[in-house]
């Protein structure tokens, strides 16, 4: 059942609306077992997790006797951004994974922050379904903080993603939904996936697989579940990052998700006036080529690859 | 006067964008003076060319004291100031959410790191910012509450308030709050407007700064003695939120006194014109920020009043 969470009226004629669709076991809410939460759409350009609720939708729907327990789908925390590309909050151009966990009595943002982390109080997992950014594709990965990594690692084990990566400095911010979760003793996951403005199916169907792994091993799911693998884990110590020290168009040798070998080439770095390659971008480990750059304009200090090194 | 340059960003497409200082004076690194950070700050910008130009006359007149260095930033984006865009690069990067920054980081990362390391060893530091909702603050100096803070050198501003903020975590990004961490004061100046010019309100604060300068020993000029500046923190400050969303009739100004009870705004229904909602002052107070932006949302904050003064 589709319910709304937060509704605030905007200045003209609309509000801006938080819905979910609530999942419940065929016996009813009180047969359940547990509950997870599934919330996309922070970042108003990632739209990868806009494949992944329609797909566990559709596959509850398709066989609801085996749902045990609660699940709510939060495809959009961001409307307003999703339905028009923006990745902030559109107007005050605000990082939404920076207000939480709001405030209840604050202004319109910080309520509807505090409305979502108080629905999702209760869940006993909830995982936080984003997608690269537009300018770099991702493998499927889940993203830990040091502080919850003891109490996640097992969870994100589950999730058939290609890599969890602890410490991910960049995505541990205390501001996020995630962390305001973890402390709120709801454990929640960052999957991060595949590339903005985008959907790749294939990494949603692995995803979604991973979440009914996850669910069957919670006893909120009692139906088959497809055949899942066992990540790699990583910490910061281990992920090489790449960046360019040119400004110019960078277009990449190497196929994203393939290993590499320390001093491949992974891209050149050229001028489209001079018709000249203003620099090579060589691999300075060699490993797993987890994300690769797929905008070409760039400057100095620019991401272009990270890779998982071998030890 | 001597200009430094402090950065280059270079472009395929566009002309390099370099960061300058203006360096007055030799000697302590005793004042550090930034203009825009954004690129919508163009008062602040104005603000800071306007001390530049009275600084050079007053070097010529042997105005500046004797071992004391000044330098005045005027901006750091003009690739976004040229574009009307807030922020940078095709990230929108907010510079001031950049700091400490990083080497070896992403560009805007680069780029404030290689302004702290300029700026980083001044004994004061004064920055000129903006708030990220469309409003009129009273003029007033604002510090973090860091531990190091101390506000009885921001009243040497003799602007009329000084605000004392405890850092939330997305505050630990700004200049201000590295700029204490460096073991520099630093102070934010907040003034009327972005966008336009306001002649009235650069006035005030180039005036602020000159008085803090000459009362710090570090420039000689005649200042008028300013206001005696009270000390407010956050809960000093009462929100007023409105109810309803629609077209926002502001009946206060920033710095005036309202009584209990009396209107202070009005919201219109944006289809027919009638009043939907009078909001009143909850408290006697003086209106320290003022949304002015013609539209407003349920629950956003439309004033925050001072509603109790520290004598
Ligand atoms: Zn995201």
């Amino acid at each position: 059942m589709i319910e709304t969470v937060a509704k605030l009226e905007l200045p003209v004629g609309e509000h801006i609306v938080i819905r979910k669709n609530r999942l419940v076991p065929v016996e009813g809410e009180q047969a359940a077992n547990g509950r997870m939460t599934l919330v996309s759409g922070i970042h108003g350009d990632e739209l990868e997790g806009q494949y992944i609720c329609y797909e566990v939708g559709r596959r509850v729907r398709e066989h609801p006797e085996y749902l045990r327990g609660i699940l709510d789908i939060f495809p959009a925390l961001n409307p307003l951004g999703i339905d028009t590309a923006h990745r902030t909050v559109p107007k005050i151009n605000m990082d939404m994974n920076r207000m939480f966990p709001g405030d209840p009595a604050g202004g319109m943002m910080d309520r509807v922050v505090a409305a979502v982390v108080s629905d999702i109080i209760g869940s006993d997992i909830c995982l936080d379904i984003h997608a690269s950014d537009s300018f770099v594709r991702e493998i499927p990965q889940v993203r830990l903080s040091q502080d919850f990594a003891e109490k996640l690692l097992p969870f994100a084990m589950l999730t058939n993603v290609d890599m969890i990566w602890k410490n991910a400095t960049a995505t541990v911010h205390e501001s996020t939904l995630a962390h305001s979760l973890n402390v709120l003793n709801v454990p929640a996951l960052v999957v991060e996936m595949g590339q903005g403005q985008s959907v790749n199916r294939q990494y949603g169907d692995q995803v979604v697989d991973g979440i009914f792994n996850v669910m069957s091993h919670m006893g909120l799911w009692t139906g088959p579940v497809n055949e899942t693998q066992i990540p790699a884990v990583s910490d910061d110590g281990e992920v090489e990052f790449i960046r360019s020290e040119e400004t110019g168009i960078f277009l990449p040798l190497m196929a994203h998700n393939h290993y590499v070998r320390r001093s491949d080439v992974i891209g050149e770095i050229v001028d489209p006036y001079s018709g000249t390659i203003k620099s090579r971008v060589c691999a300075p480990v060699g490993g797993l080529l987890f994300t690769l750059r797929v905008y070409p304009v760039v400057y100095e200090g620019d991401l272009l690859a990270r890779i998982l090194g071998q030890p | 006067m001597f200009i430094k340059d402090l950065y280059t960003i270079r472009s395929t497409y566009r002309e390099d964008m370099k960061v300058r200082g203006y360096q007055f004076g030799k000697g302590e690194k005793s004042a550090c003076i930034v203009g825009s950070l954004r690129g919508d700050e163009i008062q602040q910008m104005y603000i800071c060319a306007r001390l530049v130009h009275i600084l050079k006359e007053l070097e010529s007149n042997g105005c500046i004291s004797a071992g004391r260095q000044i330098l005045v930033i005027p901006e750091v984006s003009a690739y976004a100031i040229n574009i009307g865009t807030r922020f940078f690069g095709v990230y929108d990067a907010d510079l001031n959410r950049s700091f400490p920054g990083s080497r070896y980081g992403e560009p805007a990362a680069r780029l404030a790191n290689a302004l702290m390391a300029e700026m980083g060893d001044y004994v004061y530091g004064i920055q000129f910012t903006s708030f990220y909702m469309k409003g009129e603050f009273v003029p007033h100096v604002r510090m973090m509450e860091t531990g190091y803070q101390n506000a009885s050198l921001a009243n040497l501003f003799g602007l009329p308030y000084v605000m004392v903020r405890k850092p939330a975590p997305i505050d630990t990004k700004t200049l201000n709050f590295n700029w204490q961490n460096e073991a520099t004061a630093a102070f934010s100046v907040y003034t009327n407007q972005n966008e336009q010019v306001d002649e009235k309100s650069a006035s005030q604060a180039v005036a602020a700064v000159l008085r803090f300068l000459t009362r710090m020993g570090i420039i000689r000029y005649e200042s008028h003695s300013g206001y005696i500046s009270h000390v407010l923190y956050e809960s000093d400050l009462s929100d007023v939120n409105a109810a309803s969303g629609g077209i926002f009739r502001g009946m206060a100004l920033a710095g005036q006194d309202v009584r209990y009870g009396n209107p202070i705004a009005q919201i219109i229904d944006p289809f027919d014109g009638s009043v939907k909602e009078t909001i009143k002052a909850p408290t006697d107070g003086i209106v320290f920020f003022a949304h002015t932006d013609s539209l407003i949302g349920e629950n956003d904050v439309a004033y925050r009043l001072i509603h109790r003064l520290h004598e």
